[in-house]
This record gives structure tokens, sequence and C-alpha cells, in this order.
């Protein structure tokens, strides 16, 4: 299982905080698995993900590339971050 | 120095006292040099907008081991004795303390830069999100290249930027 996390205002937009997705070859890597999110969840969904500025983490660090997932992983989708 | 560099995060949502949190932080460092401090506060206007109250969304886990990363490249770039840095989430207010951070070092070069440094990265690599509310209702902080480009001095080679 893949544990998905969006925070701020893309948890915002998507309306949705947390989702598991069955881990198999087909999300098995990050730029899969926001196709796949695309797909399954709709245009919105597609159009919010792809934002130019998305920022995606896998287990808790920043993803500056596309990357292998593994069953277990934590994924993130955030936009730039305004701390401080 | 990063191995015997006393380092400490905090993220709250209580308030904290600046004093209390350098009395910490010389404590634990057997400080004998000085400490270099910074303290945020929430503003009540931002991009000309008025801010009512802030909301300040953070990523569990990640935001503490971010922040602690952010200590130890600085106590490997700089003799740092000990570091802490505290920052808030949940409901602020304008004037409220809203992020501190202190570092102790034998020479204030040292402290200084370190203290920036953490800054810049904090405000760039910390997961946090800052929502402003206002008359026009809330509205997500946009991220300043502003604060990227300070933070990517750093990276330019030099112990301080420009």
């Amino acid at each position: 299982m893949l544990k998905v996390l969006f925070f701020a205002s893309v948890k915002e937009q998507l309306d949705c905080a947390a989702l598991d997705v069955e881990w198999r070859e087909a999300v098995g890597d990050l730029d899969a698995l926001q196709a796949y999110l695309g797909a399954e969840r709709g245009p919105q969904w597609r159009e919010v993900l792809g934002q130019a500025n998305m920022v995606r983490a896998v287990n808790q660090s920043v993803a500056s590339d596309n990357c292998r997932l593994r069953d277990g992983d934590e994924v993130a989708f955030f936009p730039p971050v305004t701390g401080g | 120095m990063a191995g015997g560099a006393v380092l400490h995060v905090s993220v709250q949502r209580d308030d904290f006292d600046v004093a209390a949190l350098q009395r910490t932080l010389l404590a634990g460092a057997q400080c004998e040099g000085g400490v270099a401090t910074f303290t945020g506060y929430v503003r009540s206007a931002n991009d000309r907008c008025q801010v009512h109250s802030m909301e300040l969304e953070h990523y569990p886990g990640m935001t503490q081991n971010s922040i602690r990363e952010i200590l130890r490249e600085s106590a490997q770039r700089w003799p740092v004795l000990a570091a802490t840095a505290v920052h808030r989430i949940g409901k602020l207010r304008p004037g409220d303390q809203i992020v501190w951070v202190g570092v102790a070092a034998a020479h204030r070069g040292a402290a200084f830069s370190a203290c920036e440094f953490i800054m810049d990265y904090l405000k760039t690599r910390a997961p946090f999100w800052k929502k402003e509310l206002g008359p026009d209702g809330g509205r997500w902080v946009e991220a300043r290249e502003h604060d990227t480009q300070r933070a990517a001095r750093w990276r330019e080679g030099g112990q301080r930027g420009v």
C-alpha cells in the first residue's frame, strides 16, 4: 500500500488530505502514481497535481525527479513552503 | 563540529519565552562566546492585504526532521556549540511570535552566519504553509522568489552570501 498525503492549498483544491493506493507496477514510480491519480480521479486532479510548482516528497524527503516507489512508501504532494 | 553540537527542534502550538529558550540553549552548550538569535512575528499586513489572523499548517514528522537536518548542516559549516529552532503551528494573530532560532558559538561570526543560514533554509525547506485570514476571507501565502534566492546564496560556495 502507498500512503498518499496532500497539504495546504493542494489539500483544499482536491478536498482530500490522505488516501491509500494499492501498490502495483502501474504506480511503481512517482510520475506513474501522479498519472494514475489524474486518470482515476478526473481532470481537476490532473490539473492540480500537474501544477508547475508542485512539490513531491517520498518518505518525507523532497523528490526533485521521478523516483521508484516501493510498497509501504509515503508520498506527499504540496505547494512551495511558506514558513518562518 | 556537527557531532558535538547540541541541537534542539520544537514545533508547537504554544507561545514561547525567548529568554527561557536562550538560557536553555546556553546551558546545553556550556557556552563561552556568543549567542545570535532571530525572532519572527506575524505581520498585520502582507502584500497590501490586511491580516486578521493566520493558520499555520505543517507536515508532521517531516517538519521536525527537515529542521533537524538544517541545524545539523549549519553545525557542519560553522563551529556551532548549540542551535535551537522553535516554530509555531495553528492559529496565530498579528504580533504573535512565530519562529525563534538561536545559535551559540565561540565567536560571533559563526553565530550570526549559522543563524541566518538556518532561517533562510527553514523558510525554503521546512514544510510549513501559512494561510492568512483577512477581510476578504482566507488566502494561502505564496512562496517568494526572494526567499529562494536568499537560500541559494549559501550554495554558491561562500560562508556568507552577498
